[in-house]
Parts: C-alpha cells; sequence; structure tokens
C-alpha cells in the first residue's frame, strides 16, 4: 500500500517500450526511422482508460490491440459442413518466446470431430490389456500421483510448407509448444505391471470417433505423460480436456486428446488411425512416426515487411522429435554462408527453441532461411538433399517422407517486403 | 563391510520388486469384467473382440440407405461425407485406388471397427452388432471385395482377404529412445 508510485513519465516510456516490444513480430513493425509522435504532456491523462468489468478481473483478457487469430488449415474449413473442428494452425509470426499461449495453440481432430464437454469428476482412464492389473483411474487418481511439468512441442503431420503458402501461419502453423503437466505414462503402466508380450499400446478418446492409435510400448515407457495441465491450467478442451496422452516427438495425432483408454496389446492393432498410417516403402513407414529437426523463421517472414535497411534481429523456432536442438544457423544469403544463431534461453527435449541472430539489412534483394541440427546430430535438410538421398529427381512429384521437415527459405525484395522462396 | 553388503542385498530386493511390478502407489479401481467388456471396443486383426451377431450385404444395403446414405450419398459416393466406394475397381493397384477404407485397410476389421466406433455422425454407439456386421458387408461388396450373399460373423469377418495384402504394404519401424529415425537417414 505504502509502495511508492512510479512518475506517470517513467510509466509512459515503459508503456512505449513495451508495446513496441509486442509488434516486433507483427505484420508491420514500426518505422524506427520516423519521428516518434509528440507524447502527451506527463502531466496529462490522454491515454483512453479502461473499467475492468467482473468477468475481465475474474479471467483476464489480452489488449484489444492485440489481434493475433487463428486460421482453418488446409483448405478443409472449421467449422467443416457438419459443424465438425478440423485442422486449426497457430499464428506463429505473431508468437514470442517459446509457449504457444493455450488460445492460439493449433489443434486438430483426426478426421473432424466436436469437441467432448467433459465432466472432469465423471472422466476416468482404463489402463487394461496385456498387464497384471487392469485399472481404473479417476482425475483425482492421477493428481495424486508424481507428476512432471516439461515443455513440449505438438506437430501436425499435415504441417507441410510448400509455394503457395503466404505466412507462416499457413506453411508452419500447425506446429505449437506448450508446458503440460501430469503423470509419466511409465508410472501407471509400473503401477499395472506391463506383461512381457505387451509390444504395443493403443490410446483411445472419447471424441466421435474414439479416435484410436497403435504406438510402441518402449514410447510409452520413455517419456508419455498423460497430461492434464497446460500452460498453468488446465488443459483446455480444444487440445483434449480433462486428459490428454503426450507422446513427445511424434506426430501429433498420437496425442491422443479426451483420452479414457490404453490398451496394452501384442500387435500393430490397426485401428482406424493405423490404417492410414501405413505406407509403401520402409523409409517412408520408419519417417511417419518421430519428428526430424526442423526449423523456421518467423520475423521476417512471409506477408511481413521490412521498413528500410538497417537493423534487424532475425527470430525463429526450432525444434526436433530427436530431442534437444544442438545448433541452430542462419543464411542472409539464399544458403551461401551460414552463421550460428543465438538460443534465447536453455533448448529442452522435444520443446520450441527460439533462435535469434543479429542482422544489419542493406537493402537489397536476398533469400534468409534457417536450418537446425539435434542431439542425435540429425540436420535439417533441404528439399533436393532429401531427394538426393533417396536418389529421386527434386520436382514437383517428390514428397518428403514422413512429416516435411526441410529448410524453409523466405524471400525480401528491395522494398523490403516478405513472400514464400521455396520454388518446388 | 557389513553396511555394504545389507545395501547390496537392498538394492537386490529393490530389483527384483521392480521386476515384479508391484503397484506402488495403490491408486486406481480395479474394473469389473463387465465393464472391461463394454469398454473395449478395439477390434484386432484376429477378431478376438468382435461380438455375436451377423449379416450380408443385402441387410447392409437396407440400412446404408436409413442411416448413412444422407451423408456418404448413394452407393458410397456424392455426398459431404468421405466417398466409401474406390472410384477405380479391383484391376487398379490398390494403393491408386484412393484411401478408401474398405478398400485400403488390409483387414475387414477395422471397417467394423470404426463403423461401430465412430458412425453414425452424433448417433454413435446406436448400431446393433448384426447392422455393423451388414453394414460392413455391405461397405465390401461396394467395393468388389466380398459377393453379395456373404455373411460376416465374428468367424468370417477376420478371414476376409482384402485388396491390400499383408505383405503389400512396409514393416513398422522399431523405435527405440533417443535413435535416428531411420538408419544411415542424416535428416
Amino acid at each position: 500500500m505504502a509502495r511508492k508510485r512510479p512518475a506517470r513519465r517513467e510509466f509512459l516510456k515503459g508503456g512505449a517500450a513495451l508495446a513496441s516490444g509486442l509488434t516486433v513480430g507483427a505484420v508491420a513493425p514500426a518505422d524506427a526511422q520516423s519521428p516518434a509522435t509528440a507524447p502527451a504532456s506527463p502531466a496529462s491523462s490522454s491515454l483512453p482508460m479502461h473499467r475492468d468489468t467482473k468477468d475481465e478481473i475474474a479471467y483476464g483478457a489480452r489488449s484489444k490491440h492485440v489481434t493475433s487469430v487463428r486460421i482453418p488449415h488446409g483448405g478443409r474449413p472449421t467449422p467443416d459442413n457438419f459443424g465438425l473442428t478440423f485442422h486449426v494452425a497457430s499464428p506463429l509470426q505473431d508468437q514470442v518466446g517459446v509457449i504457444t499461449p493455450s488460445s492460439l495453440h493449433y489443434y486438430a481432430t483426426t478426421r473432424g470431430s466436436f469437441l467432448p464437454e467433459t465432466d472432469p469428476s465423471q472422466h476416468t482412464l482404463m489402463i487394461h490389456g496385456l498387464v497384471d492389473r487392469p485399472l481404473t483411474f479417476t482425475m483425482d487418481d492421477l493428481k495424486r500421483l508424481p507428476s512432471v511439468t516439461r515443455l513440449h512441442f505438438i506437430e501436425c503431420a499435415g504441417n507441410r510448407h510448400s509455394p503457395g503458402h503466404k505466412t507462416v501461419q499457413e506453411s508452419h502453423g500447425m506446429s505449437s509448444c506448450a508446458e503440460w503437466t501430469g503423470v509419466l505414462l511409465s508410472t501407471l503402466l509400473k503401477e499395472c505391471g506391463v506383461k512381457g508380450t505387451a509390444k504395443w499400446f493403443v490410446a483411445e478418446g472419447t471424441e466421435e470417433v474414439k479416435g484410436a492409435s497403435s504406438m510402441p510400448i518402449a514410447k510409452a515407457m520413455d517419456d508419455c505423460i498423460l497430461a492434464y495441465g497446460m500452460n498453468g491450467e488446465a488443459v483446455r478442451p480444444q487440445n483434449g480436456f480433462p486428459l490428454r496422452l503426450m507422446v513427445p516427438g511424434f506426430e501429433g495425432i498420437f496425442h491422443t486428446k479426451w483420452i479414457r483408454r490404453i490398451k496394452l496389446v501384442d500387435r500393430y492393432y490397426m485401428n482406424y488411425n493405423d490404417y492410414g498410417h501405413l505406407d509403401q516403402e520402409h523409409h517412408e513407414a520408419a519417417l511417419a512416426y518421430q519428428i526430424g529437426p526442423k526449423s523456421v523463421i518467423t520475423f521476417p517472414s512471409g506477408s511481413q515487411r521490412l521498413r528500410g535497411r538497417g537493423f534487424y534481429e532475425i527470430s525463429g523456432l526450432a525444434w526436433s522429435g530427436g530431442g534437444a536442438i544442438r545448433k541452430v544457423e542462419v543464411s542472409t544469403d539464399n544458403g551461401k554462408s551460414w552463421k550460428v544463431a543465438e538460443f534465447k534461453g536453455t533448448p529442452q527435449r522435444m520443446a520450441f527453441t527460439r533462435f535469434g541472430l543479429p542482422w544489419n539489412w542493406d537493402g537489397s534483394e536476398t533469400v534468409i532461411m534457417s536450418r537446425c541440427t539435434d542431439e542425435l546430430g540429425s540436420v535439417q535438410p533441404s528439399g533436393a538433399q532429401v531427394a538426393k538421398h533417396f536418389n529421386k529427381p527434386f520436382d514437383k512429384s517428390f514428397s518428403v517422407p514422413g512429416l516435411n521437415n526441410t529448410i524453409m527459405p523466405w524471400h525480401i525484395a528491395n522494398d523490403g517486403s516478405v513472400t514464400n522462396g521455396l520454388t518446388a | 563391510m557389513g553396511s555394504l553388503l545389507r545395501s547390496l542385498s537392498l538394492v537386490v530386493l529393490m530389483g527384483a520388486t521392480a521386476l515384479a511390478q508391484g503397484p506402488t502407489f495403490g491408486l486406481g479401481r480395479t474394473p469389473s469384467p463387465e465393464q472391461l467388456r463394454a469398454w473395449d471396443i478395439s477390434i484386432s486383426p484376429t477378431g478376438d473382440e468382435l461380438p455375436p451377431g451377423r449379416g450380408s450385404a443385402k441387410e447392409g444395403a437396407e440400412i446404408y440407405r436409413t442411416k448413412c446414405q444422407g451423408c456418404h450419398g448413394a452407393g458410397g459416393t456424392g455426398g459431404a461425407a468421405p466417398i466409401l466406394k474406390s472410384k477405380m475397381g479391383p484391376e487398379t493397384d490398390t494403393w491408386a485406388r484412393g484411401r478408401v477404407l474398405p478398400v485400403r485397410a488390409p483387414f475387414a476389421t477395422i471397417v467394423w471397427d470404426y463403423i461401430n466406433r465412430g458412425m453414425p455422425l452424433n448417433r454413435e454407439g446406436t448400431l446393433t452388432a448384426d447392422e455393423v456386421y451388414a453394414l460392413t458387408a455391405y461397405l465390401l461388396f461396394l467395393n468388389q471385395v466380398i459377393p453379395e450373399d456373404q455373411v460376416l460373423d465374428r468367424e468370417s469377418l477376420p478371414k476376409v482377404k482384402m485388396p491390400l495384402g499383408a505383405d503389400e504394404y512396409a514393416s513398422l519401424p522399431d523405435w527405440k529412445p533417443k535413435t535416428r529415425r531411420l538408419k544411415d537417414y542424416p535428416f
């Protein structure tokens, strides 16, 4: 109560700094070279003032000046003809740091679905099949067990950048990162006792199609989480309230939302999701679980504009299903030379890592891009490198096997406009 | 020395406990056999979990007209929902016939499982086992997988020979932690 109020002048200065900080990733960053508008008199209160409503006091909202939103992804609308949710992409161009706000986290359903409205007091998780003791856990049971809190990205296999994408939201927005809290699946499986014949497990949700996928038991015992917490609060319904499975580094479809049942089995169970995952070639099948090292520059990125030559910090995100990111390199000369970028914070395993590179743009046309290396030593490739590896021609017919983790170039024109730099 | 022996035997004891995997926390309830049966809707390729019941394509066609056609269209095409009849016949390579469930699925149990768990939209779980057998038969007949008069039940369904043989899709990866996705693949 006795705290000294900061001088209004300092308050205004702080507010201005905050405001410009928030626009760093926005489509049209403020022009540093234009004169600032005349500041209000330090003694005046000319700023419009807002009176908090009771609802806003209870649960905060963002500024009305921040308008970043998600968009339906990939052509099929959400809601679709039946009112079903399909795929919705996150505005990565506006994200700062590594945590995607829950309200902006990408979300998807396996075949289109409504969102289950689950009363958590009625929700249970059943674990059965090749176990010594089948068990059913209530949400209260799960919250009593030892928990973990980890940053993890989730990415949809449909997150495939192509030349037609105008923004990083269109090209890469089916990927997001949050802080997840829950119980390790291995903790629950040890409680049930895993039989030696268990090789796979089937995870099933409560949505219309009760989406079910088969996953290797080795993954279950390694790092899967039954998550009830997301970014400091309960998992949002769009992301699986009250409980979802996290399968760190695997394609998004495996991260079973609204999970109600896990069955341990002796074989790949050929669920609906599984049959959709079958491939003709061994390498295609092998690459369709764990996601390779991937990165993208989010500023400057497609549809943004540089307002004149001078200093910019290039900023972007890197992640890998193979573990932590070890290195990110950025090229500002169309891949001729590469500079090692700086990490913003400590890279976590299977999580977004924010990187930055100081850059003085000389005002001439160029192409910028990033590539990353993960803890396994795997390197993010170009599409041409992948085609060459499989002895295939790199043309329009070529499709990167598994989730497309290739390098994303952004073209910068003389006038500072940024566009998709992919040609094939 | 004595304390070393004691701690060694403790380690051995702990190891034995871990192997036996006794419950550590004592939380969770044991589901009843009835609850397990009711919840276990995963149908394996061997059909172990299939319930009793039977149906043929003729019966399935009737059910399809009243419960499926509104979204999926007459004869499995032309509706707003995904198509259920491949535009290409059995003379075409199965992989080229598109991702149509009753064609691409390597086991007929997948068709039964999906209809049972996910259809019809908004009325999931209302089909009887007989109806699911009949609808599965109808979709397989539509795609020239089985003849119109074949009866499907828990014995015959897993034995249906699907267009995609077990040797016509790639083996599944043997995933291991902290390992590259594919041997000799540097990306």
